[in-house]
């Protein structure tokens, strides 16, 4: 019997280790496509990392429809890729599916809960890393009003927002928190123009700090705020360098360490399936400080920075996460 | 329709023109693969194999010559009454949205046996009353059909675009749809079908609307050269003066080809809702109801033609996709170009070749 066992222990790490040999990665982006400056290339900047390092050879496809998604997804798990990387909360039902049919592949999918024995549902707590960059807009603000312009309104956004007016009255009490949301379909990812005119009421109504929050659009948000002179806040890549002395800061989303890991967990045989929640605690999300902002930011203000940060990873600060409850008490 | 002097037999311009036009389509797409550094044979063969090659590629394409079939028999239908019914996307949008209603609303206390054709008259509908106001417009106000039907697809746009975001988006998730169905509301896959005989078919989006899009096919042709109503219509289409003299009333005819054409659009949403999303979300349309204007005109406005013309885009789309996968160099965008280069030649350079088939064949019989 315990041979039989020890014969079975020793099978399983052989399987394993020959599993651990052979990862061919594949990325199924978003419909926004890989080259989005924002979400998606960020991803593909990890994936890509990873093969630079490793010489693997990393699938990517980019769907032009609904019906892709699914299509690429079951595609690369039937060519043996594995892990495939599902890019975005579009693909959640795409995904159930594909991985109930394939159930010996590994999946990840970023920004998006699908719960599956054969699944790593990565999200990121966004509300955390708002929480600084709304704290750090707050100590920069001379007229105490700080704005934040959404993309596509969802869970999703209004959390960065909660976020990020906790962290504003946090440094401030009294400070007035506009928000506005570009849209509420996809098209609201990618609206530049849209996105330049509502930060531009913004600057009228007094605010002089404005975060978006929004893909694309940001882009014409961080034009509006170098054109008036004002303060903008980045997203989810560090968008520092875009407008240097307009730029305070960006709230990172490490989504390109997220995809890389992944692959390289299924490498080395430490992947698993679940929630994989990444924080502040786990680099998660952090606030971009560089060569390009340093200017703007004091020794003051990043010290008050350093200690906020340590006190919500030491759990002092508690940030109320919009999604637990669809709404920011 | 004003054609160049000089007669052809009649393969030479069903048969002959078209495929010299696709040839030409096809070399231009060759120099541009090279010119980026692939090879056009090896692109050739990925496409071919995958739209045709094995079992689910192959329900991927007749999946979306599905579609085609519809958006093309809608655009058909109107241009036999001098109509150029460019709204097929909006149509089939609106016609999903019917669909789509349908189920939300009696999926928990109707059978597969009512809830089914109840909710494929449903797209029907939408789809035939999207167009009628167009129609109307047209017959009654002579306000141009192209204009409206254009304005008519943004309006039916912004209108899922409401419907999705804040009435009917299904409160547990962040992407803009609705609830799933419930099962009974599903149509049956054909590799479903096939299972249950016995015959394994590998799983792929294809579902019996498929059938459905082969029986409208013999049903326009029927309407169209061998009823009354066919007479009518084409009459109008040809000379609305004269249909007049022969006791037409052109006002009626354009009004109910419009919904005709609206309802054959709209049966996109059986394919889309019913047969393979099974839940109402945003652009869902993905541009079949413009493809739909190419395949017409490629398929010279005959169910036949419309047929085989929607198998070529269906294994353009597939085989698309196919190259996508298969050469990191090719884009989704390149596989756009192929397209376009196909409807350049098959539509706006469609009598390019013409004169000179003309000369060759007359010094032959010569």
């Amino acid at each position: 019997m315990k041979r039989t066992l020890m014969a079975a222990a020793v099978a399983m790490t052989v399987s394993l280790g020959a599993q651990a040999a052979d990862v061919s990665p594949a990325v199924v982006y978003d419909m926004g496509g890989k080259f989005d400056k924002s979400f998606n290339e960020a991803v593909s900047k990890g994936v890509k990392r990873y093969a630079d390092e490793t010489g693997a050879e990393v699938k990517e496809f980019e769907p032009a429809n609904d019906s892709q998604i699914e299509q690429g997804l079951r595609r690369m798990a039937k060519r043996g890729s594995n892990p495939v990387i599902a890019v975005g909360f579009n693909q959640a039902h795409a995904l159930e599916k594909v991985a109930t049919e394939f159930p010996d592949t590994h999946f990840a999918i970023i920004d998006m809960v699908v719960d599956k024995p054969n699944v790593e549902s990565i999200v990121f707590k966004e509300h955390e890393g708002s929480f600084l960059v709304g704290a750090l807009a707050a100590m920069a603000s001379k007229t105490g009003k700080v704005g934040f312009v959404g993309g596509m309104d969802i869970g999703l956004i209004r959390k960065f927002e909660c976020g990020y007016e906790q962290g504003a009255k946090f440094v401030n009490p009294g400070i007035e928190v506009f928000q506005n949301m570009t849209g509420s379909t996809p098209a609201a990812w990618n609206n530049p123009g849209k996105g330049g005119e509502l930060a531009k009421s913004q600057f009228d109504r007094g605010a002089d700090v404005v975060f978006a929050a929004a893909g694309g659009t940001g882009i014409g948000v961080y034009q509006a705020a170098k054109d008036e002179g004002k303060y903008a806040i980045g997203v989810d890549s560090n968008q520092n360098y875009l407008h240097p002395g307009t730029m305070l800061t960006s709230m990172v989303k490490s989504v390109d360490v997220a995809a890389y890991n992944t692959i390289k967990e299924v490498a080395d045989g430490s992947w698993k399936p679940g929630v994989k929640v990444l924080g502040l605690a786990e680099n998660g999300v952090s606030w971009a400080y560089d060569e390009y902002n340093k200017d703007l930011v004091t020794a003051d203000m990043k010290a008050k920075m350093d200690s906020i940060q340590q006190d919500i990873i030491s759990g002092k600060i508690k940030v109320h996460d919009y999604m637990s409850n669809n709404a920011c008490e | 329709m004003s054609q160049p002097a000089g007669a052809l037999p009649g393969w030479a311009n069903k048969a002959l023109l078209p495929a010299l036009n696709i040839i030409s389509a096809f070399l231009v797409t060759g120099i541009v693969f090279l010119m980026i550094g692939e090879s056009p044979i090896e692109a050739a063969k990925i496409m071919l194999y995958g739209a045709f090659g094995y079992q689910e590629g192959f329900g991927y394409t007749l999946y979306y010559t599905t579609n085609f079939i519809f958006t093309g028999l809608a655009v058909a239908v109107a241009f036999h009454a001098g109509l150029f019914n460019i709204g097929g996307e909006g149509q089939a949008y609106i016609g999903g949205l019917g669909a789509g209603l349908a189920c939300l609303a009696l999926d928990a206390y109707l059978p597969a046996w009512i809830l089914i054709p109840l909710a494929v008259v449903a797209s029907a509908l939408f789809g035939a009353a999207w167009a009628f106001l167009p129609g109307y417009l047209q017959a009654r106000r002579g306000s141009h059909v192209v204009i409206t039907t254009i304005m008519f697809n943004f309006l039916a746009s912004s209108l899922m675009v409401y419907l999705l975001s804040h009435v009917l988006k299904d409160p547990g998730q962040m992407s803009s749809s609705s609830r799933e169905f419930a099962e009974v509301a599903w149509l049956p896959f054909i590799h479903n079908m096939l299972a249950g005989m016995g015959i394994s078919f590998d799983e792929s989006p294809l579902n019996v609307s498929f059938f459905l899009a082969l029986v409208c096919c013999v049903l326009v042709w029927l309407l169209i050269w061998r009823t009354r109503w066919g007479y009518e219509l084409r009459t109008v289409g040809s000379n609305s003066t004269a249909a007049v003299y022969a006791g037409i009333k052109p006002a009626k005819v354009i009004i109910w080809v419009m919904c005709l054409s609206g309802a054959l659009a709209g049966l996109v949403g059986v394919n889309e809702i019913l047969g393979v999303q099974h839940r109402l979300l945003l652009d869902f349309s993905a541009g079949y109801g413009f493809v739909g204007i190419a395949v017409a005109l490629m398929g010279r406005n005959h169910p036949v033609g419309i047929v085989l013309a929607s198998l070529l885009f269906g294994a353009l789309y597939q085989g698309g996709a196919e190259l996508a996968f298969d050469m990191p160099n090719i884009t989704r965008d390149m596989v756009v170009m192929i397209q376009g280069l196909i409807i350049l030649f098959c539509g706006a350079l469609e009598f390019m070749y013409r004169p000179l088939l003309v000369r060759l064949l007359s010094s032959k019989a010569a």
